[in-house]
């Protein structure tokens, strides 16, 4: 299978007044992986995902996606561009970010509707399909964000984030706030729903299982820049501290004993 | 390019056989290929003119993408049903068979009763009611907090008080004097045109006196301080609901009464008859800079013949109303705060209600005060 390069960091150098937070960085994510970035606290992971949502501008460097520049830290990506890549992808973010104002339903027809072609009984019919995907049954539809618990909010904005069948998904903590159940949950519906889409994943977690559980790339964030890329396999050879520490700690050992049963 | 594949999509009824035709589909079936709208609704006609003959072969596997929005506009024109004759390729399996599968969903159905009207006009009523029901809740509150605080003066929220007045008093000076300032100019000119007509030219000093100390002074600043601080009072109840800090309140045996309402009404019913005399001030001062400029009226003669014409008790009326005011706006914009749900727009709505409702309640206090003091403050 030839891999193409859905997403490509070049170079990225990010920096909040004096401290540097990226140098130098540099990472490519093929269409239908899914990754996970991992690194300690403020080391810059859900900067870098907010850069490629065009939520921050880098100091230097590009970051393309659809092999478009989509976020350059000397120019603007024209608007037609913008408008796909914003089509094309879907966020899940760590707190939901469910319009509060809207019903569940609404929440998930809002993005549908904002593309102003489709007919309303399609739109119906397509909501009830998502949240039915998401594992939410239709008569929550009509309840308030505020009314729904932890868990199925994450269901919801999944719901919404996967509304328009975008090509990337990403998932900034997708399991944090979860029970344990709900957790494995998320994990196997996250797992199942990408196997029948088939679109690329790029995640932002702390969680081991999680994880060790979906991803098929780990890259990890340290010294400002990636300093491990592969399987979880490869990752553990490493040696660096931040990575031994991390994966080999008595959590880690865990997770990953966990793995070995699972795989054989 | 930024297109990896041209969103075009084709109908092609080949007649290949005798009597079985084939709707070949190509292109792209993904929902960002429709965004262009002559697109589907060229697409949706097509559809629409096939789904009226029966025996047709659907042939997909020349679809190069296909997703659940694609595929749901094809599953609604064949009636939410397989058609009989079906090509398509494994990939695109999934997509038809959760669709299926949603077929068996109960989607709830929207009742909406034929006495909605009438049933939107009762639940008007309803909520006016418990409005009156809550808002008399908090006044009870408050004043049992004000018993609680004269009983045991160490529980005074003295920091909170203080903290208050400095915001919605001293931080309004600027506005209320620019408005009064103004005011007073305005109707010294309006009245001093008319007044030199007649030649009583003196009587400026009574129309301003009366009018500002009497009415405009303790309503401007009453209007003011309503949309400066009421609003700023009922958002910041509204978001310590939204994140909760008002149930952590609670939980650490903090009551909200004597915290956070009786703080404010206090700050504002001491704050405002200061404001009223500030504005009162500024007003006339306006009004007696332009009678000099119209009328050559010295500001000397002006003060002087004040306190003849206007009685004294028109001030103490404005002071009453100043505290009254304070004190309403206050418990207004807390009973709005605390009643906000935690959603973004019932923290809009609710603002907006409680500056309208707080004027409003003004307004009609004032008119009270009106009839009430028809007889006092009059030579």
């Amino acid at each position: 299978m030839d891999k193409e390069a859905i997403i490509q960091v070049k170079n990225l150098r990010t920096q909040f007044g004096r401290t540097v937070i990226h140098s130098d960085l540099n990472l490519t994510i093929y269409r239908g992986e899914i990754i996970s970035i991992v690194g300690g606290s403020g080391t810059g992971k859900t900067v870098l995902l907010r850069q490629m949502l065009r939520l921050e501008k880098p100091k230097q460097g590009t970051i393309n996606i659809f092999g478009v520049e989509i976020n350059n830290a000397n120019s603007y990506a024209n608007a037609e561009q913008v408008a796909y890549f914003r089509s094309r992808s879907g966020m899940l973010f760590q707190h939901g970010a469910l319009y509060s104002a809207l019903s569940v339903f609404d929440n998930v027809a809002q993005p549908m509707r904002e593309l102003k072609v489709l007919p309303e009984a399609l739109i119906r019919d397509a909501v009830y399909l998502k949240l039915d995907m998401a594992g939410i049954a239709p008569e929550h539809a009509g309840k308030m964000p505020a009314s729904l618990s932890g868990g199925m909010v994450k269901r919801v904005a999944l719901a919404r984030a996967l509304a328009l069948e975008p090509d990337i998904l990403f998932l900034d903590e997708p399991t944090s706030g979860l029970d344990p159940d709900s957790s494995d949950a998320f994990v196997a519906l996250i797992q199942s729903l990408h196997k029948e889409l088939g679109f690329t994943v790029v995640m932002v977690t702390h969680d081991l299982d999680t994880l060790v559980a979906l991803s098929s790339r780990i890259a990890v964030l340290a010294d400002k820049h990636i300093i491990a890329l592969g399987t979880v396999e490869e990752v553990i050879q490493c040696q660096h501290p931040f990575i031994q520490q991390y994966f080999l700690g008595a959590r880690g050992r865990r997770a990953l004993t966990a793995l070995n049963e699972q795989t054989g | 390019m930024i297109k990896s594949e041209p969103p075009k999509l084709t109908e092609v009824s080949s007649l290949s056989n005798s009597q079985q035709s084939t709707v070949a589909l190509t292109g792209c079936w993904q929902v960002h290929a429709f965004s262009d709208n002559h697109l589907l609704k060229k697409v949706s006609a097509a559809l629409a003119n096939f789904a009226q003959q029966t025996h047709l072969q659907w042939d997909l596997s020349q679809v190069s993408a296909l997703d659940h929005i694609g595929a749901q506009l094809l599953w609604n024109c064949w009636g939410k049903k397989r058609p009989a004759q079906l090509i398509l390729l494994p990939a695109q399996e999934f997509f038809f068979q959760r669709l299926e599968k949603a077929n068996a969903l109960k989607i709830p159905r929207s009742t909406k009763s034929r006495l909605y009207s009438v049933m939107q006009l009762g639940a008007a009523m309803l909520n006016f009611i418990s409005h009156l029901a809550a808002f008399t809740v908090l006044l009870g509150q408050l004043i049992l907090d004000v018993g609680h605080v004269i009983r045991h003066p160490s529980r005074t929220p003295s920091k909170e008080i203080s903290a208050n007045i400095f915001q919605m008093g001293f931080n309004a000076l600027g506005i209320t004097a620019l408005v009064g300032i103004l005011i007073g100019v305005v109707l010294s000119y309006l009245s001093a045109q008319q007044l030199r007509t007649f030649g009583g030219d003196i009587y400026i000093i009574n129309i301003l006196g009366i009018s500002i100390i009497r009415e405009l002074g303790p309503l401007l600043a009453a209007i003011l301080v309503a949309g400066r601080s009421g609003s700023a009072i009922t958002a910041q109840l509204g978001v310590m609901r939204v994140t909760e800090e008002l149930d952590a309140m609670l939980v650490m045996g903090i009551p909200h009464g004597l915290r956070l309402i009786l703080p404010k009404v206090i700050a504002l019913a001491i704050v405002m008859p200061l404001l009223v005399i500030w504005t009162d001030t500024m007003a006339l001062i306006g009004g007696m800079l332009s009678a000099n400029f119209i009328l050559d009226m010295s500001p000397q003669f002006f003060i002087a013949k004040l306190p003849d014409v206007v009685a004294i008790a028109n001030f103490y009326i404005g002071l009453i109303k100043g505290v009254t005011f304070g004190a309403v706006i206050g418990l207004v914009a807390c009973h709005f705060g605390l009643r906000i749900k935690p959603n973004t727009e019932s923290l809009g709505q609710g603002t907006t209600t409680s500056v309208v409702s707080a004027i409003t309640v003004v307004i009609i206090l004032d008119a009270i005060f009106a009839i009430l003091f028809k007889n006092v403050g009059y030579f």
